[in-house]
């Protein structure tokens, strides 16, 4: 067997404050192939972004990498991520509009983006920059114009395309959908999944929408509190979800197909802890429905895809 | 039927203005340019129910709740409550203090609605005092505390200030303060889209529940139609400023006639198994 192309492994990170540390994230482990879509679901707070930021090198100080260990293709990247940031592994935002500058062309930033990571002159870059428009769905004889000249889902093409031009391994796209409409977004997670597969190229998908997860991904990691909770192939922990706080997640979203002016949504009481305040053991033990005298003491290992004593034989009071 | 019906919008338009700045168009000889962000809108909304606009970003549907709260001047058309007018071309904007008690509204965002430097008892009584409602003192407390208690927060949190809330809990006090005047019409701009998941089903419980409660008429506006089928019994869709179709909320979901309506409903996302059942 092949070393996966990403090998994340008891990731933590901390935010040293005067007093104490604010652990954000705790021991996150996970593998991502080569094409495929990892979903990183969860709500504010959960740490989601913070993952994808850990990956690239960009937390923001005084947050730092306290444990465990990252490799992209069995090298090492933890601490050296701007060795391969933008070239090995592209970043999307959630807001295009930030992302890019308003002041240049969008042939300009294809073109310098181009040219810094790839060896071609300015020519064979120019056209490069032309065919990445017209795969993004962007007809290349717009190249010259800026990007308050298109609109909010064309702007979040461009992104992909500036992406996607160095040939990265591995695109990080954090919420690149939440700010479009929804049927601007269904074609641009549809046109993500496409290229990327083409390309041989692994997604890191982070969302807070069940939804997006369920049509777009492989596989899901769903987060809470700093901690992973749950994994797997995304059909099956959409079908069955196991973790008290995936079956909340999922059975409090509203479902087209299955809700009406009478329903009831089922809710999971009280909020996401703070950094600040985490409860002991389990961290969603407070929130939990099916909670047990031992989640409130110690949290359950990671085992086979989920974190909870309901499913793990080897704590002593779990059925 | 006529009776029935709390709110009446009908014949609703505004324009805005885009015009280049008229030194530019004196200079390029451009023309004004004029934007229908509301076109010809009519429904009307049934006491106890909830009429929802679903439409996409720029569709018009805040500009028409801002019209009948009253916080944006329509062009043309009327709008009446309960038999009385509150707009019509001839009278403009009915200036009647009842009138504006009846009828609140909730914001999208719980950071930017609630003042930072009121606590939150003060947030509550100022509807009951510009509406002079109550004058006792002690008995204002009282509507607070109860206030609080509708909208499950309790009465020590009349001390505290907005940031030391989450974003629901914020959301709740929004709720409070729409209700502490005793409206009949609340508008409900986004409540729940800048929420997440688990918390956006416990404000959209609530909502529902005060609806039971205090027999309120809500108009509830969202662009996620999967939110809009939990809440409302009637559903217009709005796109470019018209609406385009407009049914009970059961066979518009069901079975949607207008293109647009259609392709709203196949771009939501959706997943099979798990998710609330009726």
């Amino acid at each position: 067997m092949t070393a996966p192309l990403l090998d994340v492994s008891d990731l933590s990170v901390e935010f040293p404050q005067r007093r104490r540390r604010l652990q954000a994230l705790d021991r996150i482990s996970f593998t991502l192939e080569a094409g495929e879509v990892l979903g990183f679901v969860g709500e504010s707070g959960a740490g989601k972004s913070l993952t994808g930021a850990a990956i690239m090198g960009l937390l923001e100080p005084p947050g730092r990498i306290t444990g465990g260990r990252i490799t992209l293709q069995g090298q090492r990247i933890d601490g050296r991520a701007e060795t391969v940031r933008g070239r090995r592994i592209g970043m999307i935002f959630q807001d295009p509009l930030t992302s890019l500058n308003p002041l240049r062309t969008v042939g300009d930033q294809l073109v310098e983006t181009i040219q810094i990571h790839l060896d071609m002159d300015a020519d064979a870059a120019a056209v490069r920059a032309g065919e990445l428009l017209d795969e993004v769905g962007i007809d290349r004889s717009r190249i010259g114009a800026y990007p308050h000249e298109f609109s909010g889902g064309m702007r979040q093409r461009i992104v992909i395309a500036l992406a996607l031009a160095p040939e990265p391994e591995l695109i990080i796209a954090d919420e690149p959908t939440t700010a479009l409409d929804v049927s601007i977004q269904a074609q641009v997670l549809a046109l993500l999944r496409r290229l990327c597969k083409e390309r041989g190229a692994a997604v890191i998908l982070i969302t807070h929408d069940m939804g997006v997860i369920a049509e777009t991904t492989d596989r899901v990691a769903v987060l809470y509190a700093g901690r992973l909770v749950e994994t797997g192939h995304t059909a099956e922990v959409i079908s069955a979800p196991r973790h008290p706080y995936t079956r909340g997640l999922m059975a409090a979203t509203p479902n087209l197909d299955h809700v009406s002016v009478d329903t009831v949504l089922p809710q999971i009481p009280g909020s996401m802890p703070s950094l600040a305040d985490l409860p002991p053991g389990c961290r969603f033990h407070p929130r939990c429905g099916d909670v047990m005298p031992v989640c409130r003491r110690t949290a359950a290992s990671f085992a086979e895809g989920v974190a909870c004593h309901l499913y793990n034989t080897q704590s002593p009071e779990a059925g | 039927m006529a009776d029935k019906a709390y709110l009446q919008v009908s014949g609703l338009s505004r324009h805005f203005d885009i015009s280049d700045p008229f030194l530019a168009r004196l200079l390029t000889g451009g023309a004004r340019r004029k934007l229908t962000a509301v076109d010809n809108v009519s429904f009307s909304i049934e006491r106890g129910q909830t009429y929802a606009l679903v439409g996409e970003s720029g569709s018009g549907k805040s500009t028409i709740a801002r019209m009948i709260v009253g916080l944006e001047r329509p062009d043309s058309g009327s709008i009446r409550f309960d038999g009385r007018t509150a707009f019509d071309e001839r009278q403009g904007q009915v200036q009647d203090n009842s009138l504006r008690q009846n009828l609140q509204m909730v914001f999208q965002s719980p950071y930017s609605s609630l003042n930072p430097r009121w606590r939150v008892g003060d947030i509550l009584m100022e509807p009951i005092r510009a509406f002079d409602l109550i004058a006792e003192p002690q008995a204002r407390r009282r509507r607070v505390h109860e206030l609080l208690d509708q909208v499950g927060l309790s009465a020590q949190d009349a001390q505290r200030y907005p940031h030391e809330f989450s974003g629901g809990q914020r959301q709740r006090i929004s709720i409070a303060r729409a209700l502490a005047s005793n409206p009949q019409f609340i508008v409900c701009d986004e409540p729940t889209s800048a929420l997440d998941v688990s918390v956006q089903a416990q404000v959209l419980n609530l909502l529902k529940q005060l609806q039971r409660d205090l027999q309120l008429t809500y108009l509830f506006i969202s662009h996620d139609m999967a939110v809009v089928r939990v809440m409302a019994h009637r559903i217009g869709v709005l796109k470019n400023g018209r609406l385009v179709e407009e049914n009970a909320a059961g066979p518009l979901i069901d079975a949607p006639q207008d293109p647009y309506t259609r392709m709203l409903m196949e771009s939501t996302p959706r997943f099979a198994g798990g998710g609330a059942t009726g």
